[in-house]
C-alpha cells in the first residue's frame, strides 16, 4: 500500500527517512493518508468493543461494588449507631437505678437510725425515771431513817437529861418540861 | 548509526482485512496497539475482585471509576453521569495507550492526528446532538453570553461559534502534538547516547552521559505528559458535555 506515494518521496525532508527503508517514502507517517482508513476502522471497533464492554459490565460491575461497599459501611455505622444508643441507655438505666438504690438505702439508714435513737432515747428515759424512783425511795428511806435516829437521839437524850438531873437535883423532873428543853437545844 | 526519530510513528500493516471502495483496510501495528488497549482496560475493570475490602488490581479499578467519575461531578454535574461510559472509555483508552507508548519499542495510537481527530469528532458530535436533542433551539444559547452589550453582541456571537467549531481542532491537536513532541524529543535524546558512542568509542560513552540523564528526566515527564493529556482530552470532553447539559452560561 505504501508504494503509491512515492510523490512525497523527493520533496521536504526526505533525506534521512529515505535511508531507513524505502516503503514508506517521504512522507511524515501522521499525515499519511493512505493508513487513515485502517486507522479508523480498527479505532471504530476497539472503540465500540472498549464502549460496550465498559457501559455494559465494567461500570455497573466496579459501581455495585463500590456501592456494596458504600451500603455496607453505612449499615455497619447504623448498626453501630444503634449498638450504641442502647448501650447508652443501659448505662442511663442502671445509674438511675444506682441513684434509687442509694436514695433507698440512705432512707432506710436513717429511718432505722431515727428509729434506734427514739428507742435508746425511750430506754434512756425509762432508766432515768426508775433510777430517779429508786433515787427517791433512798432518800425517803434515808429521811426515815434520820427522823428515825433523830427522834432515838431526842428520847435518849431527854432520858439522860432527866438522869442527870435526877441524879443532881434529886428529884425527878417533869417530862414534858425535860422533853421542850431538849427541843430546845436540839434545835439551837 | 542513523536515528530516525519519526520511524517509531511508521504504520506497518500485519495483514490485510479487506477493501472499501479504493481503501486497503489493513491490521495495523495500531490496531494491535488498540486491541491492546482494550484488553489491558477490560483486564484491569473485569479481572478484578469485589471484595469489601479491594487489593492492589482492584483499586486501580476503582480508583479509575471514582476519578472518572469524580471529574465528570465536578465539571458537568451528576446529570453529566449519563456520559459516564463515554468519558470513562475515552480517558481509559487514552491513558492507556498512551502508558503503553511510553515503553520503548511499543507504537503510541494517539500519535496520529486521524485517532485523536476521530475522537474529538465524536465528542463534537456528540455535544452538538445532544445539545440539540436535550434543548432543542435553546441550544443555540451558548453561543450568546449573557451580559453583553448588545452592540458588540454580532462580535462576540461570531468568536464563539468560531470557537465551537474549532474545538474539535484544539481538543484533537493538543493530544497528537503532545505525544508526538515528546515521543521524538525522547528518541532524539536517546539516540544521541548511542551516537556519541559508536562514533567516539570510549569518549563517547562517557560524554553520553549527559543525553542519558536527560533521556531519563524525559522518559519521567513523558510518563506523566501521557497521562495528562488522556486527563486533559477527557475533563475538556466534560466541559464541552456541559455546555449540551447547560447550554446558558
Amino acid at each position: 500500500m505504501a508504494e503509491s506515494h512515492g510523490e512525497a518521496k523527493g520533496q521536504a525532508a526526505g533525506a534521512h527517512t529515505e535511508a531507513e527503508g524505502g516503503h514508506h517514502g517521504g512522507t511524515f507517517p501522521p499525515f499519511d493518508s493512505s493508513n487513515y482508513a485502517s486507522q479508523l476502522v480498527s479505532l471504530a471497533i476497539a472503540f465500540v468493543a472498549l464502549y460496550l464492554i465498559v457501559s455494559r459490565i465494567a461500570l455497573p460491575r466496579v459501581g455495585g461494588t463500590i456501592d456494596a461497599r458504600q451500603n455496607k459501611i453505612e449499615g455497619d455505622l447504623a448498626e453501630a449507631q444503634k449498638l450504641k444508643d442502647e448501650s447508652d441507655a443501659a448505662l442511663k438505666a442502671y445509674e438511675t437505678e444506682l441513684a434509687n438504690a442509694r436514695a433507698n438505702a440512705q432512707a432506710i439508714g436513717n429511718e432505722t437510725r431515727e428509729k434506734l435513737n427514739a428507742a435508746s432515747e425511750a430506754e434512756r428515759k425509762a432508766l432515768e425515771e426508775k433510777l430517779a424512783a429508786k433515787l427517791a425511795d433512798a432518800e425517803k428511806q434515808i429521811a426515815t431513817t434520820r427522823t428515825n435516829a433523830m427522834s432515838n437521839v431526842r428520847g435518849i437524850a431527854a432520858d439522860a437529861a432527866g438522869t442527870i438531873v435526877q441524879q443532881l437535883a434529886g428529884v425527878t423532873p417533869d417530862a414534858n418540861a425535860v422533853n421542850s428543853a431538849v427541843d430546845a437545844s436540839l434545835k439551837g | 548509526m542513523k536515528i530516525d526519530p519519526i520511524h517509531q510513528f511508521n504504520i506497518e500493516p500485519l495483514f490485510t482485512l479487506g477493501h472499501i471502495g479504493n481503501h486497503t483496510i489493513a491490521f495495523t501495528n495500531s490496531s494491535l496497539y488498540m486491541f491492546i488497549a482494550v484488553l489491558l482496560i477490560a483486564l484491569l475493570m473485569l479481572a478484578s475482585g469485589r471484595d469489601l475490602v479491594p487489593g492492589r488490581l482492584q483499586s486501580v479499578a476503582e480508583i479509575s471509576y471514582e476519578f472518572v467519575a469524580t471529574t465528570i461531578r465536578s465539571t458537568a454535574g451528576s446529570e453529566g453521569m449519563k456520559f459516564f461510559p463515554l468519558i470513562f472509555s475515552i480517558f481509559m483508552f487514552l491513558c492507556v495507550s498512551n502508558l503503553v507508548g511510553v515503553i520503548p519499542y511499543t507504537f503510541t495510537i494517539s500519535s496520529h492526528l486521524i485517532v485523536t481527530a476521530a475522537l474529538a469528532l465524536l465528542v463534537f458530535f456528540t455535544v452538538l446532538f445532544y445539545g440539540l436533542y436535550k434543548n432543542g433551539l435553546k441550544f443555540f444559547k451558548i453561543f450568546v453570553p449573557s451580559g453583553v452589550p448588545i452592540y458588540i453582541l454580532p462580535l462576540v456571537m461570531f468568536i464563539e461559534v468560531l470557537s465551537f467549531f474549532l474545538r474539535p481542532v484544539s481538543h484533537s491537536v493538543r493530544l497528537f502534538a503532545n505525544m508526538l513532541a515528546g515521543h521524538i524529543a525522547l528518541k532524539v535524546f536517546a539516540g544521541f547516547v548511542a551516537m556519541l558512542g559508536f562514533s567516539l568509542g570510549a569518549l563517547g560513552w562517557v560524554g553520553g552521559v549527559l543525553p542519558l540523564a536527560l533521556t531519563i528526566a524525559l522518559y519521567a515527564l513523558e510518563l506523566l505528559v501521557a497521562f495528562l493529556q488522556a486527563y486533559v482530552f477527557a475533563i475538556l470532553t466534560c466541559i464541552y458535555l456541559n455546555d449540551a447539559i447547560h447550554p446558558g452560561h
